[in-house]
């Protein structure tokens, strides 16, 4: 048997199976979430998985996992994350995850999902703000946390991304070093994950998935913000869909 | 469906711009009502209702004008209807449950209003809700800051009377609020020409009383493992309650309690087995705002009880009708009318109490705590509600939205996670 699980994000679709074949990969979503499934369905077929046999059970999750019309179950991010999560750091844990549309905090309690909050409908405090920036700046996201790691902060006030990239625009236009601005715009993030993460009281293990996860500097930052350490995932990014594969298993039982 | 275009004219009504609202209602409508399954049969006659909302109960309006009646359009379940009934003439609610009437609010309100009341505002200066072209007089009241000033707006051009809410329930607070009720009696009195003994009160006070129990009776049958009826449908005689003739409406109502009370006995649910039984608690969610009951219904979950203006605070305590002098009425009505808990007051512990007792009576598996954005008392409040809920062990998601589809998706999302969590 292979059980795979599909995580259609916002700006990445993760996929990992389990069973005879133990793969994972990644691809970007693109603006279509129909043909992306198609795309993972060819790309399985290459690893020898048929996701239309009896042999393969699926579970899509992600924001497009309605696209995903080969799913024997579809199931929230939340379960799905939850999962991996609990995968990744054990059975009582916090799992915060950056998405590229939105941001988790999901609490997990002797390997059940407990408590879980989202952000609301903006964008602050998500991946999509820094990939903003980081465009605005003309780097790559990895290349927006080195800078940030060699800057001194400056404030970003602005709550909302529209408004926060005209701030960066006129700390541009002043001049202000590149390092400082990217320091700025880190900072701002992780406080406004920091924020939504403090609405619930965290246990004592506390990971970090979704595409930064296994950024050493914004864990660190992450950290100080929240007051409490998180731990970096070297495969955060694929937490939900490690989720999906797991739940895949445990639901066809 | 007839023809009220003429009826929409005489009233002076933007007709043209109201045939953009008349044009999706009954696609929203259809979406969310005609396709559920195994509806009670009773639910024809408010099916009828919706989708004549602006022509058949105004048309009636219009007709008790002609006789020389007045209509009294009134926002808030604090306002007593029992005042306006006694004196011959009709309370109604008015427009404000759709995303269709906010940008016209907005033309003159702050942006963060919240949408009930941009509206409102909204469906009145764009003259595209017959209600508010028919009330003779609006009644207001004092229960939020954002209400206080709109009357200020409303008041323009047709007359307004606001009540005093006072915002604590000490003694003195129930009787500053009798004052402003006999306040209003003397209005309604001026104002409609007619007298309100304590004949017509106690009449009247039966009547409202009737259709109290009538939505008390509704709302038992939904206490039942066997859910005769959804969350949906519960909503929207809850919504209806505000508009109808009271009479009708309890007849109405009790006929379908008398279908679903046999659907207990013959077993007959409308969710399978083991369904997730939520409660909504918090702002209300008036017609045609079905967005949430929806999202839950199609979400795996049932609702079982709304903790609302559209709901429980609407109907629950009734007025003493054993009072024989107006005085006597009218601190009767005071004292049941300062029963409802709602976030306007401090402290309000009471609120508290009665989500409490509500999750047990209804056997709820979770609550949904909904707040209309920009409701800063209902927000505030909602940390102490999540904290008690948690204490007590009730699993509680907090949501706050407003009447646009663009967070269907992302509460979609949420609403499906809480009920997997349940499920879990």
């Amino acid at each position: 048997m292979n059980y795979v699980g599909i995580d259609i994000g916002s700006t990445a679709s993760k996929v990992v199976a389990r069973g005879v074949k133990d793969i994972q990969f990644v691809l970007p979503t693109g603006w279509s979430s129909k043909e992306t499934t198609q795309t993972i369905k060819e790309k399985l077929k290459e690893e020898g998985i048929d996701v239309l046999s009896d042999d393969t059970k699926v579970v899509a999750t992600g924001y497009g996992r309605i696209a995903v019309d080969f799913a024997d179950y579809v199931i929230t991010e939340i379960t799905c994350h939850a999962r991996g999560g609990r995968e990744m750091a054990g059975n009582d844990c916090a799992i915060i995850d950056v998405g590229g549309q939105d941001t988790k905090v999901i609490l997990v309690e002797h390997g059940m999902v407990q408590d879980f909050l989202m952000n609301d409908k903006c964008s602050a405090g998500t991946g999509k703000f820094l990939e903003i920036m980081a465009n605005r700046l003309g780097v790559t996201l990895q290349e927006l946390f080195d800078m940030a790691a060699a800057g001194t902060v400056i404030p970003i006030s602005s709550l909302c991304t529209v408004f926060a990239e005209s701030e960066v625009i006129n700390y541009i236009g002043e001049g202000r070093k590149r390092e400082d601005i990217a320091a700025g715009v880190v900072d701002s993030v992780a406080a406004k994950v920091a924020q939504l993460s403090q609405r619930k009281s965290l246990p004592n293990k506390v990971i970090l998935t979704g595409g930064l996860s296994h950024s050493q500097y914004f864990t660190q930052i992450l950290s100080e913000k929240i007051g409490q350490t998180v731990e970096p995932t070297e495969h955060g990014r694929y937490a939900g869909a490690l989720g999906a594969a797991l739940l895949a298993k445990e639901k066809s039982r | 469906m007839a023809d009220y275009r003429k009826m929409w004219e005489d009233l002076g009504m933007d007709v043209e711009m109201h045939d953009q609202l008349c044009a999706v209602l009954p696609q929203a409508f259809g979406d969310v009502y005609l396709s559920q399954e195994n509806r009670p049969e009773g639910m024809d006659y408010y099916n009828m209702v919706v989708a004549d909302i602006h022509g058949i109960r105004p048309a009636e309006l219009i007709e008790h004008q002609k006789k020389g009646g007045k209509v009294f359009g009134t926002f808030c379940v604090y306002v007593p209807d029992e005042i306006v009934f006694a004196a011959d003439a009709i309370a109604t609610g008015l427009c404000g449950g759709s995303q269709f009437w906010v940008p016209g609010g907005e033309k003159v309100l702050p942006k963060n209003t919240c949408p009930l009341i941009k509206a409102s505002v909204g469906a009145r200066l764009d003259r595209t809700c017959p209600f508010f072209r028919i009330a003779d007089m609006y009644v207001g009241e004092t229960t939020c800051d954002g209400k206080k000033k709109a009357w200020e707006i409303l008041g323009e051009d047709v007359p307004v009377h606001v009540m005093d809410l006072p915002q604590m329930k000490r003694a003195k607070d129930i009787k500053a609020w009798a004052e402003e009720i006999a306040e209003f009696k003397n209005v309604v009195e001026e104002f409609t020409g007619n007298s309100v003994t304590a004949e017509k009160l106690a009449e009247s006070i039966k009547l409202i009383n009737g259709k109290r129990k009538a939505l008390e009776r509704l709302y038992e049958t939904r206490k039942n493992d066997t859910l005769p009826i959804s969350g949906c449908d519960a909503l929207l005689i809850s919504q209806i309650a505000f508009y109808d003739d009271p009479g009708r409406f309890t007849q109405m109502t009790n006929a379908l309690c008398d279908e679903l009370e046999q659907r207990i006995k013959d077993g007959v649910s409308v969710v399978p087995a083991g369904t997730k039984r939520i409660m909504l608690t918090g702002t209300p969610l008036a017609i045609p705002n079905w967005k949430l009951h929806n999202i839950v219904e199609t979400s795996g979950g049932a609702v079982v009880c709304e903790e609302m203006c559209t709901g429980t605070r609407y109907f629950e305590n009734l007025v003493d009708e054993t009072k024989t002098t107006v005085e006597e009425q009218i601190t009767a009505l005071a004292e049941r009318y300062m029963n409802i808990n709602c976030a306007c007051f401090t402290p309000n512990e009471g609120r508290i109490d009665d989500i409490l007792r509500l999750a047990k009576e209804y056997k709820v598996d979770g609550i949904i705590d909904v707040n209309l954005k920009f409701c800063n008392l209902y927000d505030t409040e909602g940390y102490l509600v999540e904290r008690a809920l948690k204490e007590a062990g009730i699993p509680v998601l907090g949501i706050e939205t407003d009447y646009t589809d663009s967070d269907a998706q992302q509460l979609r999302t949420r609403v499906s996670a809480f009920i997997e969590m349940l499920n879990n």
